[in-house]
């Protein structure tokens, strides 16, 4: 059951080149929308579609689009969200880095549908690399004419400019990127107002992740019923995964939303079941911030139903037995990973990467850091166990922006499935002291 | 005489076409990749006079460069080695063995993590995720992603870097590797 969309030639030699991808049906998505449709019609399709926003939240795209202030005279801005950071996310790189021009034709088809006419694409500053690869092809696109004055004679103006950040986890979340943008820290600002109000130099604003800008070109291509034709309910088309860790073929892949979780981990075409022959322990399914699931729960609901890659089957049975699909950052731990020290791994980064603008956050993340080092290094109490309850509980909830709920869930949920474990590794470490 | 900190003229012009990218008015906004372009000119790292020259390019105070070299990770507020070693430590880089190559890299040079060799030729940074989940271990050395590292692979990255000798940054030419 493959559909693909997005990757659909990916493999093809010179596709990140202007003339193969144009060759390849590129920009066609520009040539209808600009020719063809006003851009409340492009938006109407984006509605029509249900594609929800990839870069973590799943919210619905075009309700987010239908929130952007037009106020006379005051320019709105599109700015693509390329500061991938999730751990165990590494999907837009290989979007970005494969097929440039499949996210700047998306770029261009968006911003005409929300009167835009500068666009910013924010790229986490490690990729440079990336970066270079993309101001490449956009200096192609406006040889061809697909940018700049008047594109295609229908007096549609835009420009488009590639961002690079400085280092930065924090800088993925949408108002701590627009004050980066603004040459700023990435401190994540009190909302309301939402970036659609007041985002970019105070004009409204919409952030959308690569993938989601990407997947505005097929939308308006094949149209948004087609789309939400494809996948299951509310989770409509299909989704970038990065698949990592203990599996046989770590790489990005492109699922049609609903493929059971059990054929994408064991199946030759994915990512061709655990390594080394070993049995499955762990599997954080969508990025780091999501609850870790033990095997028997990734592979069925509590309720024994086979649960499908998609954001309402990841999610059944709330964080008690579920979890979220969040970037689509599949993680694979076999039998012999330590749950407890991966978990240490998450804590040090979240302690390194919040801004330190809230204090439950800036604490709590280098208090559960320092709990966790202990537990791993060999000096943990049992008491410890409920210390760490208790920090990511009082982060959560009680930061202006997602990062500290980030870094609660991933030790709630390990404490939560694998306590054993932690008591294990403290009792383990009590005998060789002892 | 006063020996001023100046960028090279074509660095300049560069700055200064970044700046156009924004709205009249709005040009701190190019403050970020202005300072990738001084670190890369000025030895790898951000001294306060480089610091206070980008400050005086852009048109803002000098404490709105500081507050921003310092919170970001990649800009360097002290000296590194020619190559800076960054090695991704999280989760899916842990878990397939970088552990082993950071050790493997303390052993070899000599350093621990954090340092850099006495010849000034390497600093050893363990740095968080860097978005390479699929092909770990890995490290970044300048623009370059070295990828599926183990030692041997390690080793040979170490001798094409010290045979070239020279100073690495993140505008260096990438030859992409097909999938």
């Amino acid at each position: 059951m493959s559909k693909k969309l997005l990757l659909k030639h990916d493999h093809e030699p010179g596709i990140q080149t202007y003339e193969v991808y144009r060759k390849h049906g590129g920009y066609a998505s520009v040539e209808k929308a600009l020719k063809t449709m006003t851009p409340e019609a492009v938006v109407e399709e984006v509605k029509k579609s249900g594609l929800r926003g990839r870069g973590g939240a799943g919210f619905p795209t075009g309700m987010k689009w239908s929130f952007l202030a037009k106020p006379e005279g005051v320019p709105r801005y599109l700015v693509c969200n390329a500061d991938e950071s999730e751990p165990g996310t590494f999907k837009d790189r290989y979007l970005m880095s494969r097929i440039p021009h499949y996210l700047i034709e998306g770029m261009i088809t968006s911003s005409f549908a929300l009167g835009a006419n500068t666009s910013y694409i924010y790229v986490r500053g490690e990729y440079y690399y990336v970066i270079a690869i993309l101001e490449k092809a956009i200096k192609e696109a406006y040889a061809a004419g697909w940018l700049g004055k008047n594109i295609l004679g229908t007096g549609y103006d835009l420009d488009l400019y590639v961002q690079p950040g400085g280092g930065a986890y924090i800088c993925g979340e949408e108002t701590a990127l627009l004050e980066s943008l603004e040459g700023k820290r990435g401190n994540p600002r009190i909302k309301p107002p939402f970036p659609a109000i007041k985002g970019l130099w105070g004009c409204p604003t919409v952030v959308n992740n690569v993938e989601t800008i990407a997947a505005v070109v097929p939308i308006v291509n094949d149209g948004g019923e087609a789309y939400a034709a494809i996948g299951i309910g509310k989770s409509t088309g299909t989704k970038l995964i990065s698949a990592s860790g203990h599996i046989n073929k770590p790489g990005v892949y492109e699922i049609e939303l609903g493929l059971p979780v059990e054929e994408f981990l064991n199946s030759d075409e994915y990512c061709g079941g655990v390594w080394k022959g070993r049995k499955l322990k762990a599997v954080v399914a969508g990025g780091s911030s999501v609850p870790v699931l033990p095997a028997d729960l990734i592979m069925k609901t509590a309720a024994g139903e086979p649960r499908l890659m998609s954001y309402e089957s990841l999610a059944d049975g709330g964080f008690a037995s579920g979890t979220m699909l969040g970037s689509g950052g599949f993680i694979v731990m076999d039998e012999t990973a330590s749950v407890v020290k991966n978990l240490w791994t998450f804590a040090r980064f979240y302690h390194h990467e919040s801004c330190g603008q809230c204090s439950p956050c800036r604490e709590g993340t280098g208090w559960m850091e320092k709990v966790l080092h202990k537990i791993v290094h060999g000096h943990g109490e049992m008491k410890d166990i409920d210390l760490l309850w208790d920090l990511q509980r009082k982060i959560e909830g009680n930061t202006i922006c997602p990062l500290g709920d980030a870094a609660a869930w991933p030790v709630a949920s390990a404490i939560r499935h694998f306590r054993s474990e932690f008591e294990e590794m403290i009792n383990s470490h009590a005998v060789e002291h002892a | 005489m006063e020996n001023k900190v100046q960028f090279k003229p074509e660095t300049l012009a560069l700055a200064k076409e970044i700046m156009g990218r924004y709205p009249e008015g709005k040009q701190k906004s190019a403050l970020l990749p202005v300072l990738h372009l001084a670190q890369a000119e000025f030895n790898g790292w951000l001294d306060v006079p480089v610091m206070d020259m980008v400050a005086e390019v852009i048109g803002i105070k000098p404490i709105e460069v500081y507050e921003v070299a310092s919170f970001y990770s990649m800009y360097n507020l002290k000296p590194v080695g020619n190559c800076l070693l960054e090695i991704c430590r999280t989760s899916s880089c842990w878990l397939r063995g970088a552990e082993d190559i950071v050790s493997h890299l303390e052993n070899k040079l000599g350093i621990k993590e954090g340092e850099t060799t006495p010849d000034g030729m390497f600093t050893i940074k363990t740095v968080e995720c860097l978005g390479s989940c699929g092909t770990a271990p890995m490290m970044q050395c300048g623009a370059q992603f070295h990828e599926n590292l183990d030692t041997d692979k390690v080793d040979s990255i170490l001798d094409k870097l010290r045979a070239d000798g020279k100073r690495t940054n993140y505008f260096d030419a990438v030859v992409v590797k097909e999938y």
